[in-house]
C-alpha cells in the first residue's frame, strides 16, 4: 500500500527526515514511536502535503501512485488521512458544511455524483454514532472554543466519514485523559479493516495498550533506528529513549 | 486649483436649477439652497489634505464632463434585468437622480407616508420644516453643502407614531450610465415616529460602463423607542464614484441597527453619524466590502454618545483582492454626560493580494469617565494552517480559500433581517469571492 524509500525532508536548512525506509501493507498498524525532534511528525506532515516542507529526496509509493507527486487535496482524494495534533480551527464553518464539501469534492475527483443533503446526513448520523460525537458540536464552527478532546474526537470522526485508506495518526493521544484516550482508541479500531492501514504516531506507549500495532518503529535523528513488534514499545516505555539514542548514535559514529 | 473643471460645471447646475424655480426663488428652502452653494464654494470638494479624506483621492473626479438629471428611457425590463430586482417592498426608484413614478411602487396610508421632496414640501410642510438638513453637517463637509444646494429630488418617508411597518422600504439609485456620464445630487429624509417599527433598504445599481458620480445624503430621525434597520447595499461598476452621508439621529430608548454592504464600486465613500441624543439608545453598525481589481472602498463611521446609558456596537469586515484599497474610519465620542456608555467597535479584514491595502484607523475621544469602550483592528492575510487543513481533507486550495472567506463575510450578512435579500447577498459575495 505505502512504500517510502529513503526519504528525506528538510524545514528551510535544517535537514529533519534523513532517510525513512518503510513498508506499509493493507490491514496493518504501524506505530511511529520516538524522542521529541526526531522527525515523527514531520514524517507525518510531509505525507499528508504539507508545504512547509521540502522532499530534498527518496520516493513514496501509494497504491502505485508517486505520492510526492500530488497535491494535499489529491492525497486525501487517493485515500491519505491525517489526524492532525493541534486541529486548525476555522470561524464560521460548520464540521457539518466542511465535511459535506470534503465528501464531495472527493466524490468529483472520482467522477462520482455528489451526495444530496439526505444521505449525508444519514451518514453523518451513522458516523457520529458510532465515534460517540455529539450532533450539537457538529453544528458549530469547526474546532472553534472545541475542548481539546472534542477536537481529537472531531478528528477521528472526520477519518470515519472520509473512510481513507490509510489513515496518519499524530500524536492524538496528546492531551487526552483516559477516558477521552478510549474514546478516540475505539473509534479507530471500529474502523481496523483488511485494507485500511494506520501510522500512530506517538511518544508514549500508553495508546498502543487500546490500539494494538502489528510493527513499532522509533525514529531518532530522522531515521528508523530499531523497528520490533508492540514488546518494542513496552520495552520503550520500561526503558526509555536513551539506550536507543546511545546505539544509534554509536552506530553513526562508527559510520563515518 | 484643482477641481475647476468639476467647480464649474456644478456652478453651472447651481445656476441651472435658480432659473427653474418658477417664482419659488424667495422660499425658505431655496434660501438653505444658496447659503449651502456660497458654503460649498467655500469649502470645495475635499482633497487629500483634508484629514478625512487622506486615503480618498477625488481628484480624477476633475477630468469628467457630467449630465446632471440625464433624461433615460431605463425601463421596467431593464430595471428586472438588475440584481435585487426582484426584492419585494415598497419600492422608490431614481433613474439619474430623477424619481421614476412608472418604476415605482407605493401607496399612501394614514399610518405611513412616502413623497417625492417636491411633493413632501408641499404636503407636508412641518415635517420638512423640523427635520429636512436639521441633522446632516454642512459646515465642514464641502460635498454635503453641495448636496444640500443642488438636490431637487429625494424621498421623504415618515411611518406615524407606533406603526409597525412589516415589509421594508427599498429605495433603488439606478444610474443609466449606458451613454454618457451622469451626476446626481440626492437628499432623502426618514423620519420615524415614536414606538414605530420599519425596515429601509437602499440600493445603489449601475447600468451601463461610463461615470456616474452620486452624492447623496440621507437623514433618518429616529424618535423616542422606535426601531429603524438600515440596509445600504452598493453595486456599481468599476468607474463610478459615490459619496452617500447617511446621517442618524436617534432619541430616547430608540434602537438602529445597520448593514453597509459594498459589493462593487470603483470609488466608494460611506459616512454613517450617528448622534445618540437621549438616554437607553441601543444601536449596531455592520459592514462588509469585498473589493475587487482597482475598486476603492472608504468608509467613515461617527457615533456621539451625547447622554447616559447607551449602547453602540459596530463591526465593518473587508476582504481585500487585487489591487484594491479599503479605509476604514471610526469615531466614537464619549461626551461629559455620557456616563454609562458602552461602546464597541472592531474592524477585521482580510487581504487576498500583495497589492491590496487597507488604511484602518479607530478613533476614540471619550471626556466621561465610568463607560467601557473597546475597539480593535486587524488587517492579515488567511491562515496557511486552516487552508492546508481543508486541503488535507480533500478541498482544492481555491475552494478552501473560498470557503473561509464566505464563512468571513457571513458574519455580517447573518445581520440582515430580510431573508430574501440576505440570500441574494450570500450568492453574490460567494460569485465574486470565486
Amino acid at each position: 500500500m505505502l512504500k517510502i524509500s529513503n526519504l528525506q525532508a528538510r524545514v528551510e536548512s535544517k535537514e529533519i527526515l534523513r532517510g525513512i525506509n518503510l513498508e506499509i501493507k493493507p490491514g496493518e498498524i504501524h506505530a511511529i514511536m520516538g524522542p521529541n525532534g526526531s522527525g515523527k511528525s514531520t514524517l507525518a506532515s510531509v505525507l499528508a502535503g504539507r508545504e512547509d516542507y521540502e522532499v530534498t529526496g527518496g520516493t513514496v509509493e501509494f497504491n502505485g501512485k508517486d505520492l510526492l507527486d500530488l497535491a494535499p487535496e489529491e492525497r486525501a482524494a487517493e485515500g491519505i488521512f491525517l489526524a492532525f495534533q493541534y486541529p486548525v480551527e476555522i470561524p464560521g464553518v460548520t464540521t457539518i458544511n466542511f465535511l459535506k464539501t470534503a465528501i464531495n469534492q472527493i466524490r468529483k475527483y472520482h467522477e462520482k455524483e455528489p451526495l444530496d443533503a439526505a444521505q449525508f446526513l444519514k451518514l453523518m448520523k451513522e458516523k457520529a454514532k458510532s465515534v460517540k460525537i455529539d450532533d450539537q458540536l457538529l453544528r458549530r464552527s469547526l474546532n472553534e472554543g472545541f475542548s481539546g478532546g472534542e477536537k481529537k474526537r472531531n478528528e477521528i470522526f472526520q477519518m470515519a466519514m472520509l473512510e481513507p485508506r490509510l489513515g496518519i495518526l499524530d500524536e492524538t493521544d496528546s492531551g487526552l485523559d483516559i477516558d477521552a484516550l478510549k474514546i478516540v482508541a475505539d473509534g479507530v479500531n471500529q474502523l481496523r479493516s483488511a485494507d485500511r492501514s494506520f501510522i500512530v504516531v506517538t511518544h508514549y506507549q500508553r495508546l498502543l495498550d487500546y490500539i494494538v500495532p502489528d510493527f513499532v518503529h522509533v525514529l531518532y535523528k530522522g531515521r528508523i533506528v530499531k523497528s520490533g513488534t508492540k514488546d518494542l514499545a513496552l520495552e520503550l516505555e520500561e526503558k526509555g529513549y536513551d539506550w536507543i539514542k546511545s546505539e544509534a548514535d554509536a552506530l553513526e559514529a562508527s559510520m563515518v | 486649483m484643482s477641481f475647476q473643471n468639476i467647480q464649474a460645471q456644478f456652478e453651472a447646475e447651481f445656476e441651472n436649477i435658480q432659473k427653474n424655480l418658477n417664482g419659488k426663488s424667495g422660499s425658505d428652502f431655496n434660501t438653505i439652497r444658496k447659503e449651502s452653494f456660497v458654503k460649498f464654494k467655500q469649502l470645495g470638494i475635499p482633497t487629500v489634505k483634508h484629514e478625512d479624506w487622506k486615503y480618498s483621492n477625488l481628484k480624477n473626479l476633475d477630468n469628467i464632463q457630467f449630465s446632471f438629471n440625464s433624461e433615460s428611457n431605463f425601463s421596467k425590463s431593464d430595471l428586472n434585468a438588475l440584481p435585487f430586482s426582484s426584492l419585494e417592498g415598497i419600492s422608490i426608484c431614481f433613474i439619474n437622480g430623477v424619481f421614476s413614478e412608472q418604476l415605482s411602487q407605493f401607496g399612501n396610508t394614514p399610518k405611513i407616508k412616502v413623497l417625492t421632496l417636491e411633493s413632501a414640501i408641499e404636503q407636508i410642510p412641518d415635517v420638512i420644516e423640523n427635520h429636512y438638513g436639521k441633522y446632516i453637517e454642512t459646515e465642514k463637509e464641502g460635498l454635503s453643502a453641495l448636496n444640500n444646494a443642488l438636490s431637487n429630488s429625494g424621498s421623504v418617508i415618515v411611518i406615524d407614531e407606533n406603526y409597525v411597518l412589516e415589509s421594508p422600504i427599498i429605495i433603488r439609485y439606478i444610474s443609466d450610465v449606458k451613454s454618457e456620464n451622469i451626476a446626481l445630487n440626492i437628499h432623502n429624509l426618514i423620519v420615524l415616529g415614536k414606538h414605530s417599527e420599519a425596515k429601509i433598504v437602499e440600493i445603489f445599481q449601475t447600468d451601463g460602463e461610463k461615470t456616474a458620480f452620486s452624492n447623496l445624503v440621507t437623514e433618518i430621525f429616529v424618535d423616542k423607542e422606535a426601531i429603524a434597520h438600515y440596509y445600504k447595499i452598493q453595486d456599481e461598476n468599476d468607474h463610478s464614484y459615490h459619496v452617500g452621508t447617511t446621517q442618524v439621529n436617534q432619541e430616547d430608548k430608540s434602537y438602529f441597527y445597520s448593514a453597509t454592504i459594498t459589493l462593487n464600486g470603483g470609488f466608494v465613500r460611506n459616512n454613517l453619524n450617528l448622534v445618540l441624543n437621549g438616554q437607553y439608545i441601543d444601536n449596531h453598525m455592520y459592514g462588509l466590502y469585498v473589493p475587487n481589481g482597482k475598486q476603492h472602498v472608504d468608509n467613515h463611521t461617527l457615533v456621539d454618545h451625547k447622554m447616559p446609558n447607551c449602547e453602540s456596537n459596530e463591526l465593518y469586515k473587508g476582504v481585500l483582492m487585487d489591487s484594491s484599497n479599503g479605509v476604514f474610519n471610526g469615531k466614537i465620542f464619549v461626551r461629559e454626560d455620557a456616563q454609562k456608555t458602552n461602546a464597541y467597535q472592531n474592524c477585521r479584514n482580510v487581504i487576498t493580494s500583495d497589492r491590496a491595502s487597507m488604511n484602518s484607523k479607530p478613533q476614540l475621544e471619550i471626556w466621561a469617565d465610568d463607560v467601557k469602550c473597546s475597539h480593535g483592528t486587524t488587517t492579515g492575510k488567511l491562515n496557511d494552517d486552516a487552508i492546508f487543513y481543508m486541503q488535507s481533507r480533500g478541498i482544492p486550495k481555491p475552494e478552501a480559500i473560498r470557503l473561509q472567506l464566505v464563512a468571513f463575510a457571513e458574519d455580517v450578512v447573518s445581520q440582515i433581517k430580510i431573508e430574501e435579500l440576505r440570500e441574494m447577498l450570500d450568492t453574490m459575495i460567494e460569485n465574486k469571492l470565486k
